[in-house]
């Protein structure tokens, strides 16, 4: 694991509350409280909330930001009006996933980047290094606490807190009144927002969500929700060295644009067909929980590749797990085997996510 | 977090195992520590039938869901027993670690490793 460097703002209250914390993006971050059983199905049932002040805020100003920012990310932004955002891509030279994050236009000048916490400091530098005159690009990561409010009755608890503001439509963006922001957005699959506020009021804000109805809610909980939602982890399923057509983002990627960086690769991967593909995986028997690395086979016992992520669902109460696999074995239906300390257990590919929610 | 339970009649060893010695059989789970240290239990692979092991050998597996631990046996032995409700049911050595929860037995081939476990005094200032 990373070594820890950084420390929440609302550590005291994780404490206070009984949380394990353990390192992750070079945070002591809270991995789970009472249990992250309990946990995930408080935000699948009821709400839960999440600490998440270890998320990095990069604002980028300029009068022609929007432009260059279409040059260093996938999605295109030019197609938000100020109050919206995007979940996007930042790829290095050759089509490898640098980072993903969320994009909101806050006003013509002004743009807001949410980055995950172990890519801060490579996001701001890849930025800079192409960085134009006449932009700005603003790293106040360590100013803002951050908190995920996500699960059915969190509109509701919002508005126990907020009872004069109303929360944003889907992937928007508000400024509240006191100078706090929430964004429609999470990482459960779940209704919900990222709420952001200045790093000392973290706890203060923490404690009202909790009081309102929200359990408190770690990192492990955080991983099994996603994961039943096939949302992909960087550094589990997206890396330096596979695309986002790869991982099937490609939905995500605007290719009508004349350029953005390591747009050729996504170009020649989306009209010939990627050659791996990150698949779902089901276990179709009972079996350990799959965990990142296990190795994946054929059903006549090739070694295809290994897990990038893998858990038991809590939901769905089988082991899920996804694998960049040859595309020729990424079809849904496909038998496969898991190998677990030497035992080999039986599995299939499936349309993603694993959890299909109704609308 | 309230204190672990530490029954007066086991033996610990320092990885959080128990073993309940009768006669020629020990039983083997792992402590109320362990148990709420490792939090929701969701697997348990448990070790073949008839299997030799010698003590500290990695014998069965207990999985929660952010981790796999290895259990390892306290004595040398031989696999006479698994347990198959914690198979069916790994919750249970969250909820009864020292009863239904327990793992494996074994028969005992080593008795003078006995003396080399922990008394339950000295597994409670251990975790304490």
């Amino acid at each position: 694991m990373s070594e820890i460097v950084l420390h929440s703002p609302l550590e005291a209250a994780h404490l206070a509350l009984g949380a394990r914390l353990i390192p992750f993006g070079g945070w002591a971050m809270p991995v789970q409280y009472s249990s992250i059983l309990t946990e995930h199905a408080a935000v699948r049932e009821t709400a839960g909330v999440f600490d998440i002040s270890h998320m990095g805020q990069v604002f980028v100003t300029g009068a022609d930001h929007i432009a260059w920012l279409d040059t260093v990310l996938t999605n295109n932004l030019s197609k938000l009006a100020p109050g919206q955002g995007q979940y996007t891509i930042m790829l290095n030279e050759s089509g490898g996933v640098i980072d993903d994050l969320i994009a909101y236009r806050l006003s013509e000048n002004e743009t807001l980047l949410i980055v995950n916490a172990s890519m801060i400091a490579e996001d701001v530098s890849w930025m800079e290094k192409h960085l134009p005159p006449g932009i700005t690009i603003r790293n106040e990561s360590v100013a803002w606490a951050g908190l995920a409010i996500q699960g059915p009755d969190s509109a509701a608890i919002f508005a126990k807190v907020f009872p004069s503001e109303s929360l944003p439509p889907r992937n928007g963006i508000a400024k509240l009144a006191d100078g706090s922001i929430a964004c429609r957005t999470g990482y459960t699959g779940e209704d919900g927002y990222e709420f952001f506020c200045p790093a000392d009021l973290g706890i203060a804000f923490f404690e009202k969500f909790i009081a309102a109805g929200a359990t408190p809610c770690g990192l492990g909980a955080r991983d099994t929700l996603r994961l039943e939602m096939c949302f992909p982890l960087n550094g589990n399923d997206l890396s330096p060295a596979r695309s986002p057509i790869e991982a099937g983002l490609g939905f995500f990627c605007d290719l009508e644009k004349p350029h953005f960086i390591g747009r050729e690769t996504l170009l020649s991967q989306k009209s010939n067909g990627p050659a791996l593909k990150l698949t779902a995986i089901e276990l179709t028997e009972k079996g350990p929980p799959p965990r990142p690395h296990y190795p994946v086979l054929s059903a006549d016992g090739e070694t295809l590749g290994e897990l990038s992520s893998g858990v038991l669902s809590p939901t769905l109460g089988i082991g899920i797990a996804m694998a960049y696999l040859p595309a020729a074995f990424s079809k849904p239906g496909t038998a496969l085997l898991i190998d677990v300390r030497g035992r080999r257990f039986q599995a299939v590919t499936v349309k993603k996510p694993f959890l299909k929610k109704p609308k | 977090m309230s204190a672990s339970e530490i029954p007066a009649d086991l033996l610990f060893q320092s990885s959080h195992e128990w073993a309940r010695i009768d006669g020629e059989t020990a039983t083997v789970g792992i402590s109320d520590h362990a148990q709420s240290e490792l939090t929701d239990v969701v697997y348990v692979e448990l070790p073949q039938l008839g299997k030799t092991v010698d003590a500290g050998d990695p014998t069965a597996v207990v999985e929660s869901v952010k981790a796999a631990s290895d259990i390892y046996a306290p004595v040398s032995g031989e696999v006479i027993e698994v347990n198959p409700a914690v198979e069916a049911d790994p919750s249970l050595v969250n909820t009864d670690p020292y009863g239904a929860g327990w793992i494996f037995k074994l028969k005992v081939t080593k008795p003078d490793q006995l003396p080399t476990l922990l008394t339950p005094q000295a597994y409670g200032e251990l975790i304490g």
